[in-house]
């Protein structure tokens, strides 16, 4: 045992990380897991740093649970999920397992045995990590405390409990493959594609989710309403939508890392990614991403939204409107909604709250908020919940007004569409 | 605004290295001060956490920061559940949350003034007995020994119990009884909840409630008495 530490060892100053991992997986499953040490600590510490680029914490560990134990549930439309324990535990974790079975699922979606993993783990976007940051997010993962902990039983409803049904999804929304570099790009755009489109799986949310709960590759990035929470989450394509084509880099970046912009500030679903993932990403590799972001945002002029009610309810909705607002909201977004930047967003020009979906400024105004507190932002400013201060009618005019003042181009929305998210969850 | 704002502005501004706040804030700047940060909390707390006319949102002004600060533990892991705070602590951090809690804590506005009981005086009396005396017979000890003689709680995490309206009192002891409202093992108020009836809790809520606000409303330093049996969230 200990002459195959030292060769390890021996292979990894001399950079072979990835041939030493091989020869870890070459052994037998009983020996890799007793040299659950053997990785260098660089190798351990970067994959570390790309497991939080991936936010594998974030489905892995359960409220009050134990790091990466799983167990977390998953609400979909089709029932619930609970995500698998991935520490070393031989019989309840991935401790048998090697670091060729470990890419091989991030690859293949599929697991040790074979069969076939649901896309909740995004392994469609995990298929474009490298085999060497796979070996290192493997090696990080059999550092960490092994935790016995069996997996929770999936809770779906038939037909969706049997697990050949995923191989329709996958003929529709998964094309396995590592990234492939586009030449014809600068080393840093590529880089930001390659932790956009791969481990950031941020196409999970950021792209139209059909009835599968799937996404099509042809829409990648468009944006699109997430089942069950009841968020938006914008087109990142389109500066219809998040509109980041007129944005800096900066402002791109600060979001991302610190949860706050000039332009923005991040909430709901968003919050979590900066949380548990974003605010642990290296300048480097923030701006990588932010350079990316802003490429692939294409310059149409936005669209002017359609209003969900007649115009004469419109003009009732705006003067009762503008009084909320100044009554409830000027005194942090400001009488021409210029905002505080970046701790108060501005709402005058803000894309995100002129987009045809009024989904998340809805929800903002019942639910209010706080952006992730951040190494960058360590003690965010909040907004007040409005759900019990506000009627519907009330709601619905200072969302129109909000929408539709300072040169915004949104449209009315009506009070039944602000009833209807009272209801949404809120974790 | 009470005067310890600058103040406990300033402790924290050397603790997180923020500038203090300065007087020339450029126009549209966010005021670098607790009391802006909070304002998401006071919408349903009351400016300075002096509670609102809504009976089941608590005051949490002068309250031990021990004790706010373990509730906002527990309302950001969902062990103790109400779903608009759940949502709102999510993704703070817990240093923040102390400041939130100390900052709650060192507030000092009056207590509200007191509403005429809504129940006899025989209700009345039974409370006043099961918060000073308890009840042996039934395992029911006198509130007063963990709460404080004067009831106003101790250092770190005991809370005083004055203050609080009948409504809020009833539905956190049911909330203990049935499992929602949870705090660190051994959680000794499952245990007190768990012996009190639906006669009992009306009773010791609306007696609270009945009382006057005390001289001193501190809660008693971090030791002056023991409690009768151990509770996790201040050690004996
Ligand atoms: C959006 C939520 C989500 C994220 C993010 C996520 N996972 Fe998963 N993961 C799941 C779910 C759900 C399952 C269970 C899938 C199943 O049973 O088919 C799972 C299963 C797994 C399994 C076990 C597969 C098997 O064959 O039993 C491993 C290993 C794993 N994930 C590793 C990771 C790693 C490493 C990351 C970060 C790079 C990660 N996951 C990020 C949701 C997630
Ligand atoms: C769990 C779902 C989810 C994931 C994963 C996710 N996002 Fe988001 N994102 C959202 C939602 C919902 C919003 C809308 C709320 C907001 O603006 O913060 C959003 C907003 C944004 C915005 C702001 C748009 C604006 O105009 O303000 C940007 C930029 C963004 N996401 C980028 C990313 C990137 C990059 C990733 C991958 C690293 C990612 N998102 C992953 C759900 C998600
Ligand atoms: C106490 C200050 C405060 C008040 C009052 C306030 N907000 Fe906010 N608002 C904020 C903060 C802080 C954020 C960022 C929250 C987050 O990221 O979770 C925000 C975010 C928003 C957003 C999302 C902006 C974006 O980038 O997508 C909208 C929409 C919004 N507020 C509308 C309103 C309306 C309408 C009112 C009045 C009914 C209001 N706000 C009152 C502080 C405030
Ligand atoms: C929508 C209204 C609402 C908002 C906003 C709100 N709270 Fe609360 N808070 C409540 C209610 C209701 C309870 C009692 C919940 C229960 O029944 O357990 C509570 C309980 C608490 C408690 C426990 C009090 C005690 O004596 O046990 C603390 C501490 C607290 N809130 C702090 C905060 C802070 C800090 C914020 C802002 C970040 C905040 N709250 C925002 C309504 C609110
Ligand atoms: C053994 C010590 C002990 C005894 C006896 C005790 N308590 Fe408590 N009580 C506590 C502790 C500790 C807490 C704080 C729990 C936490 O951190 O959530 C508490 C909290 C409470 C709260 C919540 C206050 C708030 O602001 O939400 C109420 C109400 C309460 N107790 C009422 C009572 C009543 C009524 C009695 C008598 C019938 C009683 N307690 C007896 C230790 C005790």
């Amino acid at each position: 045992m200990l002459k195959v530490k030292i060769l390890v060892g021996l292979l990894a100053l001399a950079g072979a990380v990835p041939i030493a991992l091989v020869v870890v997986s070459k052994q037998t499953a009983a020996q890799a897991q007793e040299q659950k040490s053997v990785a260098p600590a660089s190798t351990i510490s970067k994959g570390e740093y790309l497991a939080r680029a991936g936010d594998c914490i974030a489905c892995h560990t359960a409220p009050e649970g134990k790091l990466f134990a799983g167990g977390r549930a998953m609400p979909t439309p089709f029932g619930t999920l609970y995500t698998s324990n991935i520490t070393p535990d031989p019989e309840t974790g991935i401790g048998r397992w090697t670091a060729e079975e470990f890419y091989g699922m991030m690859h293949t979606g599929r697991s040790r045995d074979g069969g076939l993993i649901y896309p909740a783990m995004p392994f469609a976007s995990y298929t474009k990590v490298t085999r060497e940051d796979s070996d290192a997010i493997y090696a990080y993962l059999k550092s960490v405390e092994p935790v016995k902990q069996l997996n929770r039983p999936h809770d779906l409803s038939f037909p969706y409990n049997n697990r050949s049904l995923i191989l329709g999804w996958r003929t529709l929304f998964f094309s396995e493959g590592e990234y492939q570099p586009d030449p014809s790009k600068s080393a840093e755009w590529n880089r930001g594609a390659y932790l956009v489109e791969g481990l950031g799986h941020c196409g999970m949310c950021h792209t139209p989710i059909n009835a599968l709960g799937g996404n099509s590759q042809s829409d990648a990035f468009k944006g699109g309403l997430i089942p069950m929470q009841n968020w938006y989450a914008p087109s990142l394509t389109s500066n219809k939508e998040a509109g980041l084509g007129d944005w800096t880099i900066e402002d791109i970046s600060d979001l991302l890392r610190t949860g706050v912009s000039k332009r923005g500030a991040v909430y709901g679903p968003m919050a979590e990614v900066t949380y548990n993932s974003l605010q642990y990403l290296s300048d480097e590799d923030t701006r990588a991403m932010a350079v990316y972001l802003k490429g692939i945002a294409q310059d149409a002029a936005p669209d002017v939204a359609q209003p969900s009610v007649p115009p004469s309810e419109g003009s009732l909705l705006m003067s009762l409107g503008k009084t909320v607002y100044d009554q409830r909201c000027d005194s942090c977004h400001g009488a021409q909604g210029e905002g505080a930047p970046p701790h108060y967003p501005p709402l005058a020009g803000n894309q995100s709250i002129q987009m045809q979906s009024a989904v998340n400024a809805i929800r903002m105004v019942l639910n209010g908020g706080y952006p992730p507190g951040t190494a960058g932002n360590p003690m965010p400013y909040g907004m007040p919940p409005f759900a019990g201060v506000l009627s519907d009618n009330e709601v619905a005019a200072v969302v129109t007004y909000i929408r539709t003042s300072w040169g915004n181009r949104g449209a009315a929305i009506s009070a039944s569409e602000a009833n209807q998210l009272r209801s949404a969850q809120l974790n | 605004m009470s005067k310890q704002i600058p103040i406990a502005v300033a402790v924290w501004s050397l603790l997180t290295l923020i500038p203090a706040p300065s007087q020339a804030n450029p126009p549209n700047s966010a005021p670098d001060t607790m009391e802006a940060r909070v304002q998401a909390c006071t919408i349903c707390h009351g400016d300075e956490g002096k509670g609102t006319n809504d009976v089941y949102f608590p005051r949490l002004a002068g309250k031990p920061a021990g004790y706010l600060y373990n509730q906002l533990l527990a309302f950001r892991t969902g062990r103790r559940h109400y779903p608009p705070m759940n949502y709102l602590l999510e993704f703070l951090p817990e240093p923040y949350l102390k400041a939130m809690a100390e900052y709650f804590a060192e507030q000092h506005p009056p207590l509200p003034a007191i509403a005429p009981p809504e129940v006899s005086q025989g209700v009345l009396a039974h409370g006043q007995g099961l918060v000073t005396h308890g009840d042996a017979a039934r395992s029911i000890p006198a509130c007063a020994s963990c709460h404080g003689a004067s009831l106003t709680g101790m250092e770190p995490a005991i809370p005083g119990l004055l203050g609080l309206r009948p409504a809020y009192v009833s539905a956190q002891l049911g909330a203990w009884r049935y499992g929602t409202r949870t705090a660190k093992a051994p959680d000794c108020m499952q245990v007190v909840a768990g012996h009190l009836t639906e006669d009992d809790v009306k009773a010791v809520a609306a007696w609270l409630s009945s009382l006057p606000a005390p001289a001193n409303a501190s809660p008693a330093p971090k030791g002056t008495y023991t409690l009768p049996f151990d509770c996790g969230s201040q050690p004996n």
